[in-house]
C-alpha cells in the first residue's frame, strides 16, 4: 500500500503551488492516473483524505481522471488501445504490441484555487 | 475572498523527486561502470536464494556487491553475507517498497568504481515496487514454481514494470505439477518479447546461462556508452 506516500505527494505539491501564489485556499487537486501507473484510484482516494488531515488542504477533493493505456502496434503502424492490462496486444488485430505510449501518468494537472 | 473558485494549470509529476534521484543514480552507475540489476518478487518466492546463489558464483571472478531491502530484519544481509561478497540492509521501517533516495543514502560510504555488478533486492510485494524508479539497468521480477503460474497476470503491472522473468524454484516444478508453458504464456502476454530465465538456485540448474546472460548485458551496456 504505496499510495498514502503517493497522496502525501499530492498535497505538497499542491501546497507548494498554493504558498507560491500567496497562500491562497486548494479546493480541488486535478490528478491525472494513468491505468499503467501502479496506483489504485480507490486506495488513493481514502489515503487522500488522511494525507490532508493537519494541512492547509483540510477538506479539499481529489478529482481523478483515469487515462487508458495506449500501445503502438507495429503492424497497423498506429497508436491502439491496449486490449487490456493483461493482454499486451493491439486492441484491433491481435498483435503483441510492448510499446506503451500512454497510461503511465501520475500528474497533478491542475488546482481549483479561492484567493 | 472571490465567490468562484480558480482553476489555475500546475501539471507536475507526482513522482518528479524519486524520478530525478534515480536518473542522478543511473548516471553514476554508468560513470562509475557497475552494472545495477534489481530484484522485484512476493514474499517466499526465492529472491534471497537466488541472489546468494548469484553472489556466491560471480564473488571469484568480478566484484560484485548487494543492498537488500526489508522491513524490519537483518536477516537477509546476515544470508547473503555468506557469499562474501559487501552486502548493506536497507530498513524500510513500514514502507513497503525502496525508493531511489534509500538506494541513494544505501551507497554513500561505497565507492561505486571498485563494483562490476550492484545487486538491489527490493521488499517482497508485487504491487508498490512497480511505481518507483531505481535507477537500475534491468529489473528481475521472479516468480517461483510453488506461486502459480497466474501471478503475472494478477500483477501485471509489476511483470510490464520489469526487464527479465526469472522462474525460481525449478527444482520443485514437477513435485507441484507447474505448468510452465502456461506460465511462459502469461508472463509475454503482459510483457512481450520478455526474455526468461528458468533456474533453481538450489541444484544450480540454469544458473550458467543465466548468469552468462547477465554478464553479456553488462559488457553491452558499458561498452556501448564508450
Amino acid at each position: 500500500m504505496h499510495e498514502l506516500s503517493i497522496a502525501m505527494s499530492i498535497v505538497e505539491i499542491a501546497q507548494e503551488e498554493a504558498e507560491r501564489r500567496g497562500r491562497v485556499k486548494v479546493e480541488t487537486v486535478h490528478l491525472r492516473l494513468g491505468l499503467l501507473c501502479g496506483v489504485v484510484k480507490e486506495a488513493l482516494l481514502s489515503s487522500y483524505e488522511m494525507a490532508c488531515e493537519d494541512t492547509p488542504l483540510e477538506g479539499s477533493r481529489l478529482v481523478v481522471e483515469e487515462i487508458p493505456a495506449e500501445v503502438y502496434c507495429p503492424v497497423c503502424e498506429m497508436v491502439r488501445p491496449l486490449s487490456s492490462i493483461q493482454m499486451f496486444t493491439c486492441s484491433e488485430c491481435g498483435t503483441p504490441a510492448p510499446t506503451i505510449l500512454r497510461g503511465k501518468e501520475l500528474e497533478v494537472v491542475a488546482l481549483e484555487i479561492r484567493e | 475572498m472571490s465567490v468562484e473558485p480558480r482553476l489555475v494549470e500546475v501539471r507536475k509529476n507526482v513522482l518528479k523527486q524519486n524520478d530525478v534521484i534515480a536518473r542522478a543514480l543511473r548516471d553514476r552507475f554508468r560513470e562509475a561502470g557497475v552494472f545495477a540489476v534489481s530484484l522485484v518478487s512476493s514474499p517466499g518466492s526465492g529472491k534471497t536464494a537466488f541472489l546468494e546463489k548469484t553472489l556466491t558464483l560471480l564473488y571469484p571472478h568480478c566484484r560484485v556487491a548487494a543492498l537488500v531491502g526489508d522491513l524490519a530484519t537483518e536477516n537477509d544481509a546476515a544470508r547473503l553475507a555468506r557469499s562474501r561478497a559487501p552486502v548493506k540492509q536497507i530498513q524500510t521501517g513500514t514502507v513497503c517498497h525502496l525508493e531511489a533516495a534509500m538506494v541513494q543514502n544505501a551507497l554513500d560510504d561505497w565507492d561505486l568504481n571498485e563494483l562490476d555488478f550492484l545487486f538491489i533486492e527490493n521488499v517482497g510485494n508485487l504491487v508498490c515496487p512497480s511505481s518507483y524508479d531505481l535507477g537500475e539497468d534491468l529489473r528481475f521480477v521472479l516468480l517461483s514454481v510453488t506461486e502459480g503460474e497466474d501471478k503475472p497476470l494478477k500483477y501485471p503491472t509489476i511483470f510490464n514494470s520489469a526487464d527479465v522473468a526469472v522462474i525460481t524454484k525449478s527444482d520443485l516444478a514437477a513435485a507441484v505439477e507447474f505448468d510452465e508453458e502456461a506460465a511462459r504464456r502469461n508472463i509475454l502476454a503482459v510483457r512481450p518479447g520478455m526474455e526468461i530465465f528458468k533456474l533453481s538456485a538450489k541444484t544450480g540448474e540454469g544458473m550458467t546461462e543465466y548468469l552468462e546472460y547477465l554478464e553479456r548485458r553488462r559488457v553491452h551496456a558499458r561498452t556501448a556508452l564508450v
